[in-house]
């Protein structure tokens, strides 16, 4: 594993110095460690030279900009009233319920985090949800159920 | 390139007016006045708060008078039916998410936004209260700012401030939508985090949301306290502003009043914190010797040039923040204020017969950063703390007025001595370029031995509200022992307000320039533009302050900080000379890195 | 009554012969002004849902001076309801590459950008595949144009032109105020044009089959086709395309479940139709425009949740920086809710109705101007249902 400073020394490398690279650096600290902690944030202010105060103010706009701490899975359930009328509720309490966690919360394995999303555009084949960049359509409570079990085992 | 002329029609009269103007620019050349919250004269535009909607003629939406540039033929209304109903709830929604505890506020009846709903007779709150409860706990982490989230409406004028006048951006937006607000990063504590203290978020903020920390009550239990001995210093800034808190015009001089004022608030002595800015000229000029020379002849190179002024405590905790590896290249001497403190409770109290643990020594001055700067640790070097509270002007305003002064009625008085001479070098302090040129008048003098060579002492070339100015002083006829100097160009720059400041440092940083000595004051305008001062604040007002500072020096019989005979006295006395022993001690100081978020 | 109701297959029509890189070869050799007439003239608007003509913004972009300039792509679909986009994404993206590269020459831009919603990140590697292709296909043929892929990472707001360009220059996603327009100074402050995903895929179809056969559909406000993102409660949910200008109720025939209560057209944004009008709405721009979001309800549905659940999202993605949308897509949201629990009189909806009037002139961007759309078609509608 790459300390959070080379991984951000890594993707300033890569994506480049300039403020219009901020956004995939913040995207690639968030893929690889599920959140931008202070510690990257305080990095990539140095790197890009910017202020602390800025960076943290553009990523907390951003919904999958999180800048608290998150599992290694972040589950996202679509909570958009087409996704309401199919059924999202029964499938969030089911996932709440197996996961032993509240919507916002993480497990204490730190392998999944419950969240709840706007309209991930899936309208036509809900309930939805993400986990990860993954998009898990038609869903049942047990599809979910079954969904989380192999993410469960992969975290491992 | 000449602009175009744009004819428009505002309120059915016809204007012409520069292209690229902007319709509440147009407006008010017609005296249209449009009522603003997110604008600001220092501030680029950001269109956000809405109050300023207007009507334009053909067009669907409103248009933010602050952010839209005419166009030829356009025709606006300022007050429409459509805009009036719009204007008005915009104000309310504003003050739906508005703490609206005026009769308790800080800002009571100094409120722009208070002044909007009074003038919009917003009676009753139509509109369901959002003030969040977590919003209401305040942020007093810093001896200089408070922070009240439940009074920001979120105009982002201290954002603007931050980033662009002071290039620090302690605060930012964060969040979205509802959730929305102004943080530090991580919502830090403001102690915690790269803000300077300067406080000129405070002087932008249109409500109670940011302020200064305030030490009123401390001052009077001070005063009303018969076993303690209350000395008040003022600093040069303050005599040229004071007055816009007490209904006299801006630009106009107030000091004897307000050594009147003070002497009848019931301090012990009014003293003036121009006699430390004379010292502190002696110290630095010095030191600036000191350290050309070293460098120059003795080929040191421990010792680094360009020297830069320490007088101003936002600029020095910017510095260590952002430069830490510029720090030694910071003068040793502490600021004026805390100068005077640390002789009131020394050279002064054992004159006076007072014990220092009696004295309490209360500054006015035009900033909150002084607050903090009491505060440092470093500053206890006559045992005690130096200064133990910092008033700004606006505070000292507010006790003349609980006092039932009027302060307009006041007779000149004179400042109680000792500690209380001065000379014009002093009072240009106050103003940007005004300790450059205070020194530059003294050390001038005691390596030729003759005055500077500029017409009346007034070395214009560094004044002025330019950003950065630089000017060259060649060095000619020199005294035998300063025979090194003989022929030197002296090269200084000057820089206010600290993005101002930072273009300077990267310019030191990289090599691009090489100055022997820089003198940077944390505030736009230098002191006079303080976070302390009177508000509102714009570029004419600081303009007018500055004149009013030069006038004040060249009215001075004594213009120069060595001609100070109080000076000349307390080396006599006390210090011995400068550079020496117990100016070590009591004057001088050093400076720690800190972090950078 | 007829069904007027006319399936179009242009968008997702894939031609072996006539691929969208041999689209792109011919029509670079047509000279840039007579593209701009064709786009004229077929009378296309925008369908992301502003509906501004696409001929006349390239044209304004390519009258501009300046030697770089932009083109951008439109695929932060966030409406809710909306999600043709990622369909058109997935299945065709030769054609959107290909409206792109055609957009560069007619304007003079040598880069093109495609900004694509986080929430599309698993299509990621596959388009980036596709684009190096295309790409490649460029240098291959001295075409001197490349196509990038940028991502969000989730917000609806960044679906704003401005905001988008906010965005992708590493900042907050905040609308911009306007004028200037992109057109004069859009990303990095440079003429840029920007076109949603399916705008730049009728491009690349009508350099291919005229303007003629385009305009030939719809009506002569609302040109064309158009592809239609239909949810809710529907039997046959999905991505149609088809000729604008359709009355609601030919709609509601095809694809209701026989107990449709109102249909939603046009998103969250967008305006609820309840039944009593469907005779007489028409689904266009001289009706009632859409980026084509239709979500129906039927009677089962409370529209006190359907409005609630707009309202939420709004407060939610509004920005945040303009008073009118800040405060008072809150104020929308808290007053449904006072009003609910009675804690306000009925009365107090027409408060917020005329709040509702200032959002829409005040606010600084679409977002805010939109919000009293759904809420003034809703409390009009179904006031009862919000009340009690």
């Amino acid at each position: 594993m790459l300390t959070t400073e080379a991984l951000v020394k890594e993707l300033v490398e890569k994506n480049g110095r300039s403020r219009n690279s901020l956004m995939p650096i913040l995207q690639g600290i968030v893929q690889k460690e599920h959140y931008l902690s202070e510690e990257a944030l305080l990095s990539v202010a140095k790197e890009l030279d910017l202020s602390a105060a800025d960076v943290y103010g553009t990523a907390s706009f951003y919904t999958f900009l999180d800048t608290v701490p998150r599992g290694k899975n972040i589950i996202r359930v679509c909570k958009t009233i087409t996704c309401h009328m199919k059924g999202k509720d029964e499938v969030i309490n089911a996932l709440s319920n197996a996961l032993k966690i509240k919507v916002g919360e993480t497990t204490h394995d730190k392998k999944f985090t419950l969240l709840t999303a706007n309209c991930l555009g899936w309208c036509h084949k809900g309930p939805v949800m993400l986990v990860n960049d993954e998009v898990y359509p038609d869903l049942t409570p047990q599809k979910a159920l079954e969904i989380i079990e192999e993410y469960g085992k992969e975290a491992k | 390139m000449s602009k175009y002329l744009v004819n428009l029609k505002i309120n059915n009269m016809p204007v012409s007016v520069e292209e690229g103007t902007t319709i509440l620019e147009a407006a008010r050349k017609l005296n249209f006045r449009i009522p603003t919250l997110c604008n600001h004269p220092d501030l680029t535009v950001a269109g956000n708060c809405r109050v300023c909607v207007v009507e334009v003629k053909g067009s669907r939406l409103l248009a933010a008078a602050c952010a839209t540039p005419v166009s030829e033929g356009m025709e606006v209304f300022t007050n429409s039916e459509k805009v009036r109903v719009s204007r008005k709830h915009i104000v309310e929604l504003l003050l739906s998410e508005h703490n609206a505890d005026c009769t308790k506020c800080f800002k009571n009846g100094r409120c722009e936004l208070q002044d909007l709903a009074s003038e919009y007779r917003i009676g009753d709150h139509v509109f369901l209260d959002l003030v969040k409860p977590e919003s209401k706990i305040l942020d007093i982490s810093s001896p200089s700012i408070v922070k009240d989230d439940s009074k920001c409406i979120r105009c982002q004028r201290c954002v603007r401030t931050c980033t662009e006048l002071q290039g620090v951006s302690a605060l930012g937006v964060v969040n979205k939508g509802d959730h929305q607000r102004i943080s530090t990063f991580f919502n830090k504590p403001l102690h915690e985090v790269v803000c300077t203290n300067c406080g000129q978020c405070i002087n932008r903020c249109p409500t109670g949301a940011l302020t200064e920390r305030n030490y009123i009550e401390e001052v009077w239990n001070a005063i009303y306290n018969p076993s303690k001995f209350v000395v008040v210093q003022t600093a040069p800034a303050t005599r040229i502003a004071l007055g816009e808190d007490l209904g006299i015009a801006v630009g106009e001089r107030v000091t004897g009043k307000m050594v009147a004022a003070l002497k009848k608030l019931g301090f012990s002595k009014v003293l003036d914190t121009d006699f430390t800015a004379d010292l502190t000229i002696m110290e630095e000029g010095t030191e600036l010797l000191t350290r050309l020379k070293k460098a120059l002849v003795d080929k040191d190179e421990s010792v680094v040039l360009p020297m830069m002024t320490s007088c101003s405590p936002g600029w020095i905790k910017f510095q260590e923040h952002m430069y830490p590896e510029l720090l030694d290249n910071l003068s040793t001497c502490k600021s004026p204020q805390q100068m005077f403190g640390a002789v009131a409770k020394t050279y002064y109290a054992d004159k006076i017969n007072i014990k220092a643990q009696d004295m309490v020594v209360v500054s006015i001055m035009p900033c909150v950063a002084k607050k903090f700067e009491c505060e440092r640790p470093e500053m206890r070097d006559s045992g005690y703390q130096d200064v133990d509270y910092v008033l700004t002007t606006r505070e000292l305003a507010m006790m003349i007025k609980q006092a039932g002064i009027d302060f307009d009625k006041l007779e000149d008085e004179h400042y109680d001595s000792i500690l209380g001479e001065s000379t014009g070098a002093a009072v240009i302090f106050g103003a940007t370029g005004g300790v450059m040129e205070a020194a530059l008048r003294t050390a001038y003098e005691i390596v030729t031995g003759r005055e500077v060579p500029f017409t009346n002492l007034n070395i214009k070339p560094v004044r002025g509200m330019e950003g950065i100015k630089e000017a060259s002083v060649k060095i000619k006829g020199v005294k035998p022992e300063w025979d090194f100097l003989e022929g030197v160009e002296l090269n200084v720059a000057i820089a206010h307000g600290l993005a101002n400041a930072r273009a300077l440092m990267e310019k030191v940083r990289t090599g691009e320039a090489s100055y022997h000595f820089i003198e940077i004051m944390g505030c736009p305008g230098g002191c006079l533009g303080g976070g302390g001062q009177p508000i509102p604040t714009s570029p004419e007002i600081r303009k007018k302050r500055a004149e009013a500072i030069y006038a004040e020096d060249s009215e001075m019989i004594i213009r120069k900080s060595h001609e100070n005979p109080e000076v000349a006295e307390i080396y006599q006395q006390f210090l011995g000379e400068p550079l020496g022993h117990k100016s070590h001690d009591l004057l001088h100081t050093h400076y720690k890195p800190r972090k950078r978020y | 009554m007829e069904n007027n109701l006319k399936k179009v297959d242009i968008i997702f029509e894939v031609d072996e012969n006539n691929t969208p890189y041999d689209v792109l070869l011919k029509t670079l050799k047509r000279p840039a002004d007579e593209i701009i007439l064709d786009l004229i003239d077929s009378g296309l608007k925008g369908r992301g849902g502003a509906g501004f003509p696409t001929g006349l913004k390239w044209k304004f972009a390519r009258n501009e001076d300046g030697d770089t300039k932009y083109v951008i792509c439109n695929a932060d679909e966030g409406e809710p309801g909306t999600f043709k986009d990622r369909e058109i994404i997935d299945r065709v993206p030769e054609k959107i590459f290909t409206g792109m590269t055609i957009c560069g020459y007619v304007v003079g831009a040598k880069e093109g950008y495609i900004y694509l919603r986080g929430e599309y990140n698993f299509l990621l590697k596959p388009l980036s595949k596709k684009l190096d292709e295309f790409n490649e296909f460029l240098k291959k043929n001295k075409i001197d144009y490349k196509i990038y892929l940028k991502s969000g990472s989730g917000a609806y707001v960044c679906g704003e032109e401005s905001a988008l360009f906010e965005s992708m220059e590493g900042k907050r996603g905040e609308p911009r105020n306007k004028p200037p327009y992109p057109t004069v100074a859009g990303y990095n402050s440079k003429p840029t044009v920007i076109n949603n995903v399916e705008t730049l895929v009728y491009t690349t179809m009508i350099c291919r089959i005229g303007p003629k056969k385009f305009k030939d559909l719809g009506t002569s406000d609302s040109r064309g086709s158009k592809v239609f993102s239909v949810s809710g409660d529907t039997p046959i949910p999905g991505i149609y395309e088809l000729e604008l200008g359709m009355p609601l109720h030919n709609f509601v025939d095809e694809f209701g479940d026989g107990d449709v209560k109102a249909v939603q057209v046009g998103g969250a944004s967008g305006h609820c139709v309840p039944r009593k009008k469907f005779n007489d709405t028409i689904i266009g721009f001289e009706g009632i425009p859409t980026g084509g979001s239709m979500m129906i309800f039927n009677s089962s549905r409370s529209m006190y949740n359907v409005l609630h659940d707009y309202l939420e999202f709004f407060a939610e993605e509004s920005c945040g920086q303009c008073t009118p949308c800040r405060v008072g897509c809150q104020q929308l949201l808290k007053g449904i809710e006072a009003v609910k629990r009675g804690e306000r009189p009925p009365a107090y909806l027409d408060d917020l109705k005329k709040l509702t009037g200032t959002m829409k002139i005040a606010a600084k961007c679409g977002l805010g101007q939109s919000v009293g759309n759904p809420f003034n078609s809703i409390i009009d509608n179904f006031r009862e249902e919000i009340i009690y």
